[in-house]
């Protein structure tokens, strides 16, 4: 029983870490029609940039939090203008072979700056996050119970800036139709922007919540998670916030308890990706996700 | 330029780059001088054209973005060093966990090996295929790198370990005694692929790619094309990994990552989704700058006793995906676009280089957009 409650907290915990990361690349797949190949390692960029700050210049916690939640927006917003803007006209595959184009050199950039070898990420000089607490026969850091629930309220925070206001009508614009939605007079530019803002700060603050409790960073830390996620996006709905969240949790679940069974453990990936070409055929718009029509 | 002059002077290219490979073969010495590196990078080269263009026929020619390719050159690179490492020397690569009782005697020619890599890439090809190509672009894209995954894991996983050696992989792979055998094998696929592009097949896989919809309103049927050149691509793969096996000695779940898929992506982007030729040439320069051009970066300079900043280990890297993302963002169709190497091109190039007179034809490569 209690290895049950363990497994569920942890699975709700690394769950809505996916669901975080899972917002960017829904996001960013709604508007674009682009799978985020870099999206990964922005998200691996932040846990070293988390390092860079607390590590190298000795800034306390909180602070580093804030730095690095700019920095990753800096960078996906760089790599948004130089990488994928200039190739906005062109074919569906360009953009994505540009997308693998920037996961590839994000990863040789960070070998070559941070090296291959794995560095320890300041889990724990985080102050109250990385606080031990025990619940009944339940041990484990204040940051696993503080996850699901600031995700969740971020989740609802965004669902509310979609629906309700001028900057989320826009952005439902532009997912709906590109060229119209430009004739209408909203700036496309602006919004793709403000997707990437919102998809990396989540990326940089999924990043802080995954890397306290494993505790090292490394140059393809990002790219598992990465897939991971995208399956999750794809499993809720892509487009879909509400889906995200629930991608996320489902994956982050079946994922831990897949871990804690002695025999399956080390397949716990295989039964994500079975999973993700299980929704694929069966529904492939995913639980929330809306019909494409196809055009001839 | 006539067919048969056109046809005349490609033999004879043919020829000057047979005995090029052939002078490098006999009188580079193997370590020590500085062309040294060109007998690696020609073999290398040779291999990665292969997967290169083992890619193009699926992504290039029949427009199915699969990313795969790294999990079919493990299931390939497995295979052939399973059944090819030598029985004496068995004990000492399992040493862990021993090999199982059936494996220990089983011991293969090379050829038959390489055939046995090809055909269980192109046997998980056929398995996964007809689910997996139902799917759409990005989604196939997805589907088809998270089933490399799953092939490296399973091949790392324990209970393999009596056959894979598990997660400590496979070492003492044998290769061909002389240094023309993989340039050999991969010169017969590459033509074998030349030759189905260029059959009725291959004029359906183009269809496909251009127009799904009028390709199946002209009678084609699109799944089982879909699938042929699945198989065939991976089939392609699977050899392209046994021989990188053959060329490392050595082989592991780690070796072919998602990085590598990546890397040939980038190499047939280069090149230009959907001409053979220019995949080729985009795997030799590709592999030369990554290990012989570029790789002064790696080590520290000095301009007398100045120090040139930024040079360390991985900066060649940094520096090549930087090249990289330039031809992606700025020469989208790569070096010969979709169009095949052509001596009207060349001899056009050299009119207006030396007469400055109007080519006849226009020049193919760079962004014409």
């Amino acid at each position: 029983m209690d290895t049950f409650l363990q497994n569920c907290l942890n699975g709700l915990s690394i769950g809505s870490i996916y669901a975080l990361i899972a917002i960017g690349y829904t996001m960013v797949y709604g508007i674009l029609r682009l799978i985020n190949f870099a999206h990964g390692d922005i998200f691996m960029m932040a846990g070293y940039f988390m390092i860079i700050c607390m590590t190298d210049l000795m800034i306390p916690w909180y602070i580093s939090i804030i730095i690095v939640i700019a920095a990753t927006i800096v960078l996906g917003v760089v790599i948004e203008k130089v990488a994928y803007k200039p190739l906005r006209d062109a074919p569906r595959m360009s953009i994505m072979i540009s997308a693998i184009g920037v996961s590839y050199l994000l990863e040789n950039l960070a070998t070559y700056i941070f090296s291959a070898q794995p560095k320890s990420y300041p889990y724990d000089k985080m102050g109250f996050l990385s606080r031990r607490v025990t619940l009944g026969n339940i041990s484990t850091t204040l940051v696993t119970f503080i996850t699901p629930v600031l995700t969740v309220a971020i989740v609802l925070g965004l669902v509310v800036l979609i629906r309700k206001t001028k900057i989320g009508m826009a952005m439902r614009a532009v997912s709906r139709d590109f060229e119209t939605s430009q004739l209408m007079g909203v700036r496309i530019n602006a919004v793709i922007s403000f997707t990437f803002v919102i998809g990396s700060g989540l990326a940089a603050l999924g990043s802080v919540l995954y890397f306290i409790p494993r505790s090292s960073v490394y140059p393809l830390a990002g790219s598992l998670p990465g897939l991971k996620c995208f399956v999750a996006a794809v499993f809720g709905g892509i487009g879909s916030i509400p889906g995200a969240l629930v991608g996320g949790f489902l994956i982050g679940l079946s994922e831990t308890f897949v871990k804690g069974s002695a025999t399956l453990s080390q397949f716990s990936d295989v039964i994500t990706f079975l999973l993700l070409i299980v929704v694929l055929l069966v529904k492939p718009t995913g639980l929330f996700g809306e019909k494409i029509k196809e055009k001839v | 330029m006539t067919k048969r002059a056109k046809k005349t002077s490609s033999i004879i290219a043919l020829a000057v780059i047979a005995a090029l490979i052939v002078c490098v073969g006999q009188f580079v010495p193997r370590s020590g001088s500085q062309w040294s590196n060109l007998r690696t990078v020609l073999q290398l080269g040779v291999i990665y054209a292969l997967v290169a263009v083992s890619m193009n026929l699926c992504n290039g020619f029949t427009g199915l973005f699969s990313l795969g390719q790294a999990g079919f050159m493990t299931l390939g690179a497995y295979a052939y060093a399973i059944l090819t490492i030598p029985v004496a020397d068995r004990p000492g690569v399992y040493y862990l966990y021993g090999v199982a009782g059936w494996l220990s005697n089983l011991h293969l020619p090379i050829v038959v090996a390489l055939l046995v890599a090809g055909l269980m890439a192109a046997a998980l090809a056929a398995i996964i295929g007809a689910p997996v190509l139902k799917l759409k672009s990005d989604y196939l894209a997805i589907a088809t790198l998270g089933f490399a995954e799953v092939v490296r894991i399973v091949v790392a996983s324990s209970p393999l370990n009596l056959i894979t050696n598990g997660s400590l992989g496979l070492t003492k792979i044998p290769g061909f005694s002389s240094y023309y055998g993989i340039f050999i094998v991969a010169v017969v696929c590459i033509v074998i692929v030349v030759l189905l592009i260029n059959s009725s097949y291959g004029r359906a896989f183009k269809a496909i790619r251009d127009d799904e919809i009028a390709a199946e309103a002209m009678g084609i049927n699109l799944a089982r094309h879909k699938q042929m050149s699945f198989i065939i691509s991976s089939f392609f793969a699977g050899i392209g990994g046994a021989l990188m096996a053959m060329y490392m000695g050595a082989v592991s779940s780690t070796t072919f990552t998602i990085a590598v898929t990546y890397f040939i992506l980038l190499i047939v982007v280069i090149g230009g989704m959907g001409s053979i030729t220019g995949s080729i040439i985009s795997a030799l320069l590709v592999i030369a700058a990554r290990e012989w051009w570029l790789r002064p970066l790696d080590q520290a300079q000095y301009i007398g006793s100045f120090q040139v900043p930024l040079l360390k280990a991985g900066f060649r890297m940094v520096v090549f995906s930087i090249i990289l993302m330039a031809v992606v963002l700025f020469f989208r169709k790569g070096i010969m676009g979709d169009k095949e190497f052509d001596w009207d091109v060349v001899a056009n190039f050299f009119r207006r280089l030396f007469h400055g007179k109007k080519p006849k034809t226009p020049a193919v490569g760079g962004d014409a957009e």
